[in-house]
């Protein structure tokens, strides 16, 4: 059996899940295997209609009300329990934070190696996976050992598809047996007031600022040309290292990850760090006074010149068509 | 309180990754090296909580002898003790690095050293394998907390808090606790020349630990392909504000 560990909110798996269960349903089939599901949390038996059509053919509920919210070690302990119960041939998280570090539990405490972001598994003896290192910018194809094989699958690397030929789904409802020390960490959410402000994550246009800009003010030009389009300011680590932007900001490997109709990379040079936060956005325009920078190569148009006068230009432009 | 922080030596990437001929490594031939980012956060981290609230800072790599460079990096902005783990520069696994990381931790044990925090980075940059910060916990019976981006001592306990894609998350461990660290948690401090002279000086407490089968092994690495595509140029300099503005009708921004 492939055992796939899914996330929902009040019932309905993330889009995240459902790539896992895409990748997981074929890993199932080429094996000969079925496919089933742990759903942990509040309602999560209301997952089950949806849950078959993706070819699960048991779901596995864990029934205890501490587990409504997020405790990491609990969960973990949840799903070893099931895995020492029904002997899962390969246990399969998402690369979400939760399915990461959730799937570091169960490894930790089965003592078995875990490969993260995994973009494909290919069943056998050795069981290989070919997995993302650098935040994609590099794939690793691994010898995957253990009675047990855990994975997690790396974000967007899957195209969600429903099963054609999904049938009835079994629920089983257990109550897992948790110590009080599986709760030593919990997690609560934190309702933030909303500003108004269009998200880096939510806008259709995100405008980047890289070292080129040349300072923390000359982002006002930038704030300027996204408030135009109704986009979003972001930057490069560079311009966060140098402290003229905050790290809310940052897009890249260790900050967002966006994935806007339009990105404008305005004086960023194209770091493969950088890359990693924006290759997802549709289309690139580039802006920057050196037409070797890599950003350049990688963009879909772009203009050759300085930030500041191309930016002034553009945000002119606007306003002289649409006067305010 | 004494701190421990676990970093990675990793090389510093720029526009391209190029790989050697045999697909084993990156070509760090015309690189540089430093902290991996999440860790450097955790540096800093931990150098304030010391200034803060007093005690000792001990910074620990698993890696080859040059690993000493970040070592002495991470003494430079203030941490006061070092440990290196050196290996035969092949690959550890998460699992082997653990066993080496929680063996050395309990040698420390044993000789009266014991952590208050053990620091890690959420991942590391080249081989992310999201999972070592939390073996180490499971292994030395701790709570851990994964991916923080603030943290608050206050008595006996840590206040963490983490960013989720609609906002924030808090939680509260007692102490002694493994926490992740992300970047942003702070903006680390660039280290004084005072404090690389002291850095150069210090000792490296060095051990060599026994390599194990983690399970998890390299066969290969490989570029991902990348879609052939044209970049259109659009025009240079002050006169291009019109076929921008253009575009951005193209694509129905405007």
């Amino acid at each position: 059996m492939v055992l796939g560990f899914i996330e929902h909110v009040g019932g309905a798996p993330t889009s995240l899940s459902l790539e896992l269960l895409t990748m997981a349903r074929r890993l199932a089939q080429r094996m000969g295997v079925p496919l089933e599901a742990l759903v942990i949390g509040g309602s999560g038996a209301s997952a089950s209609g949806i849950l078959a059509s993706y070819g699960v053919s048991v779901v596995h509920v864990a029934d205890d009300e501490r587990l409504s919210a997020y405790a990491p070690a609990a969960w973990a302990h949840t799903m070893v329990q099931l895995v020492e119960a029904a002997h899962p041939a390969v246990v399969i998280g998402t690369g979400s934070d939760r399915g990461a570090e959730v799937m570091a539990h169960v490894a930790a405490r089965l003592r078995l190696p875990l490969a993260a972001n995994c973009t494909e598994v290919i069943p056998g003896n050795p069981f290989l996976v070919t997995r993302q290192r650098w935040g994609g910018s590099l794939l690793e194809e691994a010898r995957l050992k253990g009675a047990v094989k855990l994975l997690t699958v790396a974000p967007h690397a899957v195209t969600v598809e429903a099963d054609a030929t999904a049938t009835d789904i079994e629920v089983e409802t257990k109550r897992p047996s948790l110590e009080d020390k599986d709760f030593r960490v919990t997690v609560v959410p934190q309702v933030e007031a909303d500003t108004g402000k269009v998200s880096l994550a939510q806008a259709r246009v995100v405008v980047g600022g890289g070292r080129g800009v040349g300072s923390a003010e000359g982002f006002q030009a930038l704030e300027e040309l996204a408030s135009l389009l109704g986009g979003a300011v972001g930057c490069s680590r560079a311009v966060t290292s140098l402290g003229w932007r905050p790290h809310a900001d940052q897009v890249g490997q260790t900050g967002m990850r966006i994935a806007p109709d339009l990105y404008i990379a305005c004086g960023i040079s194209g770091a493969i760090q950088h890359m990693v936060g924006c290759r997802a956005a549709k289309h690139i325009l580039a802006i920057n006074t050196d037409k070797e920078a890599p950003i350049v190569a990688q963009a879909d148009y772009a203009v050759i010149g300085d930030v500041k006068a191309v930016v002034t230009a553009v945000t002119s432009e606007i306003r002289r068509l649409k006067p305010s | 309180m004494n701190v421990l922080v676990c970093i990675k030596r990793v090389p510093a990437t720029g526009g391209h990754i190029a790989l050697t001929p045999d697909g084993q490594n990156i070509d760090t031939r015309y690189l540089g090296f430093t902290i991996s980012p999440h860790e450097e956060c955790a540096v800093e981290e931990a150098v304030r909580l010391i200034e803060k609230h007093g005690g000792s800072s001990t910074v620990l790599t698993l890696g080859p002898e040059v690993a000493t460079e970040q070592l002495r990096d991470a003494m430079a902005l203030g941490m006061d003790r070092a440990v290196l783990l050196e290996t035969d520069g092949r690959e550890w696994d998460p699992v082997a690095t653990t066993d080496a990381i929680v063996a050395a931790i309990e040698r420390d044990r044993a000789a009266g050293r014991d952590y208050d925090l053990l620091l890690f980075g959420n991942e590391s940059a080249d081989s992310a394998g999201y999972q070592v910060g939390v073996r180490v916990a499971a292994a030395l019976d701790l709570p851990c907390v994964t991916g923080i981006k603030a943290l608050e001592i206050r008595e006996g306990k840590a206040a963490v808090r983490r960013q989720t894609e609609s906002g924030w998350e808090t939680s509260e461990v007692t102490v002694p606790a493994v926490l992740t660290v992300k970047e942003g948690i702070n903006l680390p401090r660039y280290p004084s020349l005072p404090g690389r002279l002291k850095a150069k000086k210090k000792e490296i407490e060095r051990s060599r630990p026994q390599w194990v089968d983690g399970g998890l092994e390299k066969v290969r690495l490989s570029l991902p392909v990348q879609a052939a595509h044209t970049v259109e140029m659009l025009g240079q300099n002050g006169d291009v504000g019109p076929q921008v503005v253009e575009l951005f009708r193209r694509l129905r921004l405007l």
